[in-house]
This record gives structure tokens, sequence and C-alpha cells, in this order.
């Protein structure tokens, strides 16, 4: 990808980040955290990594915003638009916040095994890959090793093969952590609706 | 300067274009006036009525004695007029309206539809090598490793313009349209995602043009009749495939807002749904960006389920007659190719024809069925069916 639209992407994404904090309307502030993802999804892309930024936009910009949305528009937001004094507070919490992450953020990156390298110096040895993932024996995929050999990047299948095989009690624990919750939602809004019949 | 593009590759970049414009501006938005036509017409046959038959190239204005009628059936300019008519009747805006959301929602509603094509496969290849293309040509715009991801989460995206439509319009009838229509949408998203896990396990692939080179060489997915079609295995994984393939489609009428279950604008209840406060062109915005995701999501059940635009029994036909009917990657004669466009234009029109027949024939759902439909049996089905396809792989594995 040329620096241009990378650098078009990381704009998109930034300036409506920011957009989502300033903004006055609530609907704009959604939107905008939408466009946001959709500007984060395509630097994914730039980095060959389809999968998660096709997931990037289904997930997070076609659902879950969407419900945000839904939640927006069913609330009256003629005060929110009015506008009230900035919580100083508040302000001074996100931007700490936001300090500690970036630092974390850098050090983290700095550590790598992989930092100091970049996508001229360390091609990617797709055909070599493949031969390495033929020699594994018995868990090879053959379609893994196929997409290897005539030089794609299996993003998705390795993905999975990685979530399923290495991380597949994380998975687990995981979901059912997801369950617990669902449960507990299903459960929460269950007992409202007792609560407001027999008060009615 | 010269550095940025140093790296971009001319012919691509020029043979990408073409296919743009090609795929999306000269087949799918024709298409759409197609299916407006074929919709009028079917159902006229449906309800034993006539139905546009006259409206032709309006010769008369200009003195002579009968219209042109296009290859001699009558009414086929219908579509033509309709959107003249569009065109040139008031646009208007009410006063009530949030003005920039009004404006965006139309856009919201026909980029994303007509974006999702590209993932589509609408030939096999082009052999542009009587132009001084040296490659053959796929006959895909992106050829993406994620493909019907790709189309899920641009459509997917298709849900804002119809909120915010209903939203902007500021008015009761369309909120109502909005609300139900996303409420809709979110439902049936989850078990048409769920419905194809089965067929990415079957073929342990995304990519839509492999998924259709298979399917060439190896019969369609639900009439394995050829090839390795005709293995044990195929046949007991057809089960599992035939439940996609409803579970599918069910779902696709969902996200296109079609009948039956197009709760988002009934007429009878909500006067237009989530367009109502709209007229003349943004309207029609409305109506194109429907009738693109209906032509696309057939053109994504053909692919994944019908071969896509494979000939049916091409290999056998092949070795029949000596002349080549499946496509073999890099010789592939460019008449082939056109033929592989042309049978998949066939197919996705067939699959149109289908929408069309269900919408006349069926009435509509009342909203809650329609969420108890989506969350108790469709997405429950859905899942079953994953299971049940994961089961019978462990005695079939895929090669």
């Amino acid at each position: 990808m040329p620096p241009l639209l990378f650098y078009l992407f990381v704009l998109i994404t930034l300036g409506f980040g920011l957009n989502v904090v300033i903004a006055r309307n609530p609907v704009t502030s959604a939107l905008s955290l939408a466009v946001s993802f959709v500007g984060l999804a395509s630097l994914f892309l730039s980095l060959d990594a389809y999968f998660i930024g096709v997931l990037q936009v289904l997930v997070y910009a076609g659902a879950v915003m969407v419900l945000f949305l839904f939640i927006i528009m069913l609330m009256d937001i003629k005060s929110e638009e009015a506008g009230g004094r900035a919580n100083m507070a508040a302000i001074i919490a996100g931007v700490v916040v936001a300090g500690i992450l970036s630092v974390q953020v850098a050090t983290i990156s700095g550590k790598l095994p992989f930092s100091d390298k970049s996508t001229e110096t360390a091609a990617l040895k797709l055909a070599e890959a493949g031969a390495q993932w033929e020699a594994k024996g018995k868990e090879n995929l053959p379609t893994i090793s196929r997409d290897l050999k005539a030089g794609e990047l299996p993003d998705a299948k390795l993905m999975g093969e990685t979530l399923f095989s290495k991380y597949a009690f994380h998975l687990q624990v995981v979901g059912l952590l997801l369950l617990v919750s669902t449960v507990g939602v299903v459960a929460l809004s269950k007992r409202d609706n007792k609560e407001a019949s027999s008060q009615s | 300067m010269a550095a940025i593009f140093a790296n971009i590759d001319l012919a691509f970049l020029i043979t990408a274009l073409v296919k743009i414009v090609g795929f999306t501006f000269m087949m799918i938005l024709p298409l759409v006036t197609v299916c407006v036509y074929l919709e009028r017409r079917f159902s006229a046959v449906i309800q034993d009525r006539v139905g546009p038959n006259r409206v032709g190239i309006p010769l008369t204005l200009f003195g002579f004695k009968k219209d042109l009628q296009i290859l001699g059936i009558g009414g086929l300019f219908q579509a033509a007029a309709d959107g003249v008519k569009f065109i040139l009747k008031e646009d208007f805006t009410p006063r009530s309206v949030n003005t920039f959301y009004y404006w965006l929602a139309p856009c919201l509603t026909v980029v994303p539809a007509l974006l999702t094509c590209a993932v589509l496969p609408f030939g096999s290849e082009l052999d542009l090598s009587l132009f001084g293309v040296v490659q053959p040509v796929k006959a895909v715009i992106a050829d993406l490793s994620v493909g019907p991801l790709y189309t899920f989460a641009i459509a997917s995206l298709g849900v804002y313009g119809i909120v915010l439509a209903g939203w902007s319009s500021n008015s009761k009838y369309p909120f109502l349209g909005g609300v139900r229509s996303s409420a809709q949408m979110i439902s049936y998203e989850i078990s048409l995602g769920l419905s194809i896990i089965p067929v990415f396990m079957v073929f342990g692939e995304m990519n839509l043009s492999k998924i259709t080179s298979f399917q060439d060489l190896n019969g369609w997915l639900i009439l394995p009749l050829w090839g390795e079609g005709l293995s044990v295995g195929r046949w007991v994984l057809w089960i599992p495939m035939m439940f996609s393939f409803i579970i599918f489609t069910v779902a696709m009428f969902a996200e296109t807002n079609r009948l039956p279950f197009d709760l988002a604008e009934c007429e009878t209840e909500l006067v237009g749904g989530y367009h109502t406060e709209y007229s003349s062109m943004k309207f029609a915005l409305f109506f194109m960006g429907e009738y693109a995701a209906m032509i696309i999501g057939s053109g994504m059940a053909v692919t994944l389920f019908l071969g896509g635009w494979s000939i049916p029994f091409g290999p056998v036909l092949t070795s029949l007659t000596g002349f080549q009917f499946h496509h073999v990657a890099g010789s592939t004669p460019l008449l082939l190719g056109l033929v592989h466009i042309g049978v998949f234009l066939a197919k996705v029109l067939c699959f149109i024809m289908f929408f069309i027949l269900i919408r006349w024939s069926l009435p509509r759902f009342r909203f809650d069925q329609l969420m108890k439909f989506g969350w108790l049996f469709m997405f429950e089905a859905a899942l079953l069916n994953v299971l049940l396809t994961a089961v019978l792989m462990i005695w079939f594995p895929l090669k």
C-alpha cells in the first residue's frame, strides 16, 4: 500500500475518533466512531490482515455501532445537543488513561523481537513457510500449505488454526464468559419485566 | 512523487477500473431496471393482469406512426420511463428533518449495496492477449481471501442508511420503519453468517473464485452430479448443504427487506416505512439500493451454491464434444470467458425471478412472528447445521 493511503486512513481514523469526543450530537458521535472503525479496518487491510480488517467492519461498525445508534435514537437527545459545561475531572482522567496506554504500547512494541524490522527488510517468505507447514505432519491442514505454496497468505485459516489449537482453552473460557453474560442479561431483563408488570 | 508512481502497476490499475465500471455500472445498475420490469410483468402474470406492455421509445412524439418496441417486446422501456419520472419529480425536503442525515441516508443505502459486488466472480477469466494484455484477466474486481465475509461486512453498513432515514425524517412512521428494519437486519445477519459456515467447512476455502472453480470441475454444491461430486462423501454432505442453502436464502430475503419480511416498509401499517418522507431521486436511490442488494444477494447464493459462472456438466461436455466447456486456469478462450459471464447473469436472473415469485405469492409476517422465527428457529437451525456438518466431516474429510 502506498504511504499516501496509509496517512489518509490514519487521518480518517484519528479525525473521526476525535469527532466522537467533541461532537455535540450523540448520533454524530456514534456515526463518527463507526467511520473511525472503518478507517482502522483499512489499516488492518494494509497489513495483509484481511480477516481481522473485515471482522472489524462486520462486528464493530456493522453490528455493535448499529445497536448503539438504535439506543441513542430511542432516547431524547435534545438536552444533549444544547450542551453544558465541560467536566474537568473526566477530561483529565481521559488524558491520563490515554497517556498510560500509549506508554504501554510503546514499551511493548519496543521489546518485540521484530521491532527493528520493516516490511522492506523482512519480506514474507511464504513458499518457505509452506514447506515448513507441510513438514509438520499430522496436524497440518492441506489447504494452508497449498495456499502458502501458491504465494498467498491464508490469514483466516492461520488465525483459526492458532485459535483452535494453541489457544483452545482460552477460547473456551472466553466462550463461557460470553455465555454467562448472555444468561445474566436475560435474567436481568426478565426480572425488570416482572416488577413492571406487578407495579402496574 | 515518482517513487510513489513507480510502485503502481498500470495494467492492473486499468483492468481494475474497467472491471469496476463494467461490472458495477454496466451490469448491476442495468440489471436493476431489468428487475423492476420483471417485477411488474411477473406480478402481472401471477395476478392474471397484463402489466406494462406498451411503453416503448416514444417516437410518436416526433411524428412517427408507432412507438419503437425494443426487441419487439412491449413495455421494455417502462423502467426508463420510471427513471425519468423520478428525476423530473419535485425534490421536496420537509422542514422538520435533520437535513444533513436526511441527505446522507439514501447515499448510505446505495453505496454499500454497490460496493458489495467487488468480490463476486462474475466470470472465469478473460484472455485478452488480442489487446496486448499478457496475463489472462480474472473476472472479479477484488479476489479477496475472505470473499463472502467482505460482502456481509459492507452489507451490514447498509443498515445505517435505513436507520438514519427513519431517524432524520423526524416523523413517526419512518421512525417505526427504521427501528423495525435495524432490529430485523441485525437478527437475520446472525443466521445469514452462520448458514454459510458449513459451506466454508466443506470447501476449506473462503475465496469465491476458488470455490467456483472447484464447483466447475466437481459439481455444484447442491447439485453434485459430475467430477468428484459423484463420491459418497459429497452426497452425504449434500444434506447439510441443502439446509445451508435454505437458511441462507430465507435470511437473504430478510436482509434485503423483501416480502414476506418487508416489515420495514409495509404499506398497510407504515405508509411507506423509512422512506415515507422522501421524494424524487432520493426515493429512487432507496429503491435502487434495495434492488442492488437483491441482485448481489442472488449473485452470492448462485456463487456459493449453484456453481457461479460454471456451465452445468462442463467437464463432461468437454470430454463428450471435444470443445472446451470448463475453466482451465491460464488457457480459457475469450469466447468461453464471455459465455461464462452470460451463464452467471442467466443464473442470477433466474434467482431474481424466484425472489419475485416469492414476493407475489406469500403474505407478510407479523413483526413478533418475524423476530420469533429469526431467533428461535433460524438461529438454532443454522447452529445445529454447523454441528451436523462438523460431525459428518469426521468421516468424510475435505481433500
